[in-house]
């Protein structure tokens, strides 16, 4: 019964099975592969990717690098289906905005110009609409970057959710920034610019499905100023940025993990973390790890630009929070482990299933 | 970052110390198996490292207690198949969205167009059959005593307010005959249980006793944060140290010896035994189910709807019998990890965060190492 093999041996195993390229077996989308998850991942590396073949995309960065010309271009596009399409601290409007601009920005690009295409419900109010695009401008006013073009359809009435928003940003990278998953190393720092899981449980709340209350509210914000001073600082020290939005820092860790073939280990305590977030966590058994922030990023730092990168973002009001949370390691290559406050550790895996969906 | 009423609970310095204190209970040379028999104390094990704390003779093995994992294939069919009954709302717990059955899961399900919506309590099941008077809505309860009287509760309320468009597919189990067929097993190496601290909040601590009597095994109703488990431990080692067997009670903060009565009224209400029930992987175990008894028949989705009924065999590289048995552990199963994942999960020990198997994937696998964490600043 019980097979001849060893427990690392089962461990080797898995971590083959894990790096083997993606395959889509589903027969039909279901929520997960929405989820920003393992299933969203074989959604995109096992189906989509294959088809629409190319470098640029095969890079599966937050923004795809195209060269024109002298310049190095950054190009990125996002869709938004939030609900509710309001909710404490923003909605969809400042969502589609800055998560584009902070595509963009992770990838080291300054961002230049946005498009916006809106999909409209039949019977949508004028005065939902006009607050959404007003809210559109507020943030595309805050963070300097006008949305240039833009589409507008109208669908039956059930056929999409009051409204849904894609957008679709440019912008410039800087010949001196060289910010890829593959230049992490061990030894490198990995900072987060502020709380996580802001956004997440500020959207669990906003249904109003779980009779809990507290004051949280979304994080959505640009991340361009932060990461201008952070690249002014430090230059070429900093290795990698991703912002941590859907899956939330756990995966955007493990996806590195698994790119640079690195392990990455942080300490769950040094994590910032309000305490009502925390709170709903435990109540709802969600591991804050996991879930969606719309403004904040991790950065992988040489060691000896950590220090200068951490007050470089704590001088920024988007990053007054920053913490170093843990390094990169040569082992174990492809995972992320985590020292928990209790003094045990624990794997931090890619996310599965769905545990809060159409989040942003 | 600090939490009242829950760092108090997570303190390393405290874990180190009680960590020290079973090592030094430890009789040289000897291995103990200790069955936690609860999901959520397997998850808070792997959660925090509570393994990490302690000697290496001591093997913490996962039990039954994880309520998705003991569902059989054949219910999620039964699920699926009321819920894709014209106008019907099914609704359950978010756990059981993935749990596979003979023709996919619930979110396949959805995908082909049936109407399954996730729900925190029965109680939003209600709410939703109340907001939408021309559907039926159906809850998929799931779980032991621990969540058994909220679906009695909400029967209780429906016919209260005269709610005719609710009813409940109830498949909830009882802990004792299952912690008894892992007794009778004849492959069966334990030493002792940590009981299951949310199961003893409503049964309380008297229904464990044939434990120590029958089978001279110690059995510690244990707390779910980490340094509960850690003093369950602790206890049993005492236990064992000085020649005891007998049920103790770690988690007093929440649970009385007698458990609670209010709460064991409205089951005894509501519910009644049935002759027999089909466990994943355990088998048939008899009177280990409840149903909904005459008086609230009205209520009960098996009477209101057609459903197959049909016991559906395990897979059959799958061993998640043997691994809630606490036979084997995760990693031996012959599946596990290769075609067994969370993704895709074979056995329900792979889906929820409570099953041993799942927990073991997602948090576990490099608990052995004992790797030197230390993050320099």
């Amino acid at each position: 019964m019980t097979r001849q093999i060893t427990e690392d041996q089962v461990g080797e195993r898995i971590e083959a099975i894990r790096r083997r390229p993606q395959r889509f077996r589903d027969e039909r989308v279901t929520m997960a592969h929405g989820a920003g998850g393992k299933a969203s991942r074989a959604l995109v590396e096992g189906l989509i990717v294959p088809l629409l073949d190319n470098p640029a995309l095969a890079a599966l960065s937050d923004a795809a690098s195209i060269d024109v010309g002298q310049e190095r271009l950054a190009f990125t596009t996002d869709a938004f289906v939030v609900r509710p399409i309001s909710f404490p601290g923003g909605s969809i409007g400042e969502l589609a905005v800055n998560g584009t601009i902070n595509d963009l920005a992770v990838s080291g690009a300054r961002p230049v110009a946005l498009s916006a295409a809106l999909i409209l419900e039949e019977g949508l109010s004028a005065e939902v609409l006009s607050a959404q695009v007003e809210a559109m401008a507020r943030a595309a006013r805050t963070a300097g970057v006008p949305v240039v073009a833009g589409d507008t359809k109208v669908v039956e009435r059930g056929k999409c959710d009051q409204m849904y928003i894609v957008t679709t940003g440019v912008g410039v990278v800087a010949p001196e920034t060289q910010l890829a998953a593959d230049r992490v190393r061990a030894g490198d720092k990995v900072l987060v610019s502020g709380t996580i899981g802001d956004h997440g449980v500020a959207i669990m709340l906003a249904r109003g499905e779980l009779d809990i209350e507290a004051d949280v509210h979304s994080d959505t914000r640009s991340l361009w100023d932060l990461v201008r001073e952070v690249l002014a600082r430090c230059g070429t020290g900093v290795h990698c940025m991703r912002d941590a939005t859907r899956g939330g820092v756990a995966t955007v860790l493990n996806e590195i993990a698994m790119a640079a073939e690195v392990g990455v280990v942080i300490a769950e305590e040094r994590v910032p973390l309000r305490p009502e977030v925390m709170g709903a966590g435990e109540i709802l058994g969600i591991d804050p790890l996991y879930v969606a922030n719309e403004g904040k990023l991790v950065a992988f730092v040489a060691p000896e630009h950590a220090d200068a990168a951490l007050a470089a973002m704590r001088a920024t009001p988007a990053g007054e929070q920053a913490a170093i949370i843990g390094e990169v390691r040569d082992e174990p290559p492809g995972r992320v482990l985590g020292r928990t406050g209790f003094g045990g550790h624990r794997m931090i895996d890619m996310l599965v299933g769905d545990p809060l969906p159409r989040i942003c | 970052m600090t939490m009242r009423f829950v760092d108090e609970f997570r303190d390393p310095e405290l874990a180190a110390v009680l960590g020290r204190e079973i090592t030094a209970l430890c009789e040289p040379g000897r291995h103990y198996k200790v069955m936690e028999v609860c999901g959520g104390h397997t998850h808070t094990i792997y959660r925090y490292g509570v393994q990490d704390h302690l000697p290496d003779d001591i093997e913490l093995v996962h039990g039954p207690g994880c309520p998705v994992c003991v569902i059989p294939m054949g219910r999620v069919d039964d699920g699926i198949a009321i819920a894709e009954q014209d106008g019907v709302i099914l609704t359950c717990f978010g756990d059981m969205m993935r749990v596979p059955g003979g023709n996919g899961s619930f979110l396949d399900a959805n995908a082909r167009g049936a109407d399954i919506r996730m729900v925190y309590s029965p109680l939003d099941a209600l709410r939703i059959a109340r907001d939408n008077p021309g559907r039926q809505v159906v809850f998929y309860a799931i779980g032991f005593e621990t969540t058994a009287p909220s679906t009695a509760l909400t029967v209780l309320r429906a016919k209260k307010e005269g709610v005719s468009n609710f009813s409940v597919f109830c498949n909830h189990v009882t802990i004792i005959p299952a912690i008894k067929a892992i007794l009778d097993s004849p492959d069966l190496r334990l030493d002792a249980f940590i009981g299951p601290g949310h199961v003893s909040t409503v049964i309380g601590c008297r229904p464990y006793e044939f434990i120590p009597r029958q089978h001279g095994k110690p059995l510690v109703c244990g707390g779910f944060e980490p340094l509960d488990l850690l003093q369950s431990v602790y206890m049993i080692m005492r236990q064992l140290a000085e020649g005891r067997a007998e049920v103790e009670n770690q988690y007093t903060r929440v649970v009385a010896y007698d458990g609670n009565p209010v709460a064991l009224k409205v089951l005894a209400e509501v519910f009644s035994l049935r002759p027999y029930f089909e466990w994943r992987g355990l088998g048939s175990i008899s009177s280990s189910a409840l149903q909904l008894s005459e008086r609230y028949a009205e209520y009960d989705a098996e009477l209101r709807y057609d459903v197959p009924g049909l016991r559906v065999a395990d897979p059959k590289a799958c061993q998640c019998g043997e691994v809630l048995k606490g036979v084997l552990k995760p990693w031996e199963c012959k599946v596990f990890g290769t075609a067994c994942t969370p993704e895709t999960p074979i056995g329900t020990c792979m889906v929820s965060s409570e099953g041993a198997c799942a927990a073991y994937y997602n948090y576990g696998r490099y608990a052995k190492q004992r790797l030197h964490l230390e993050i320099a600043t």
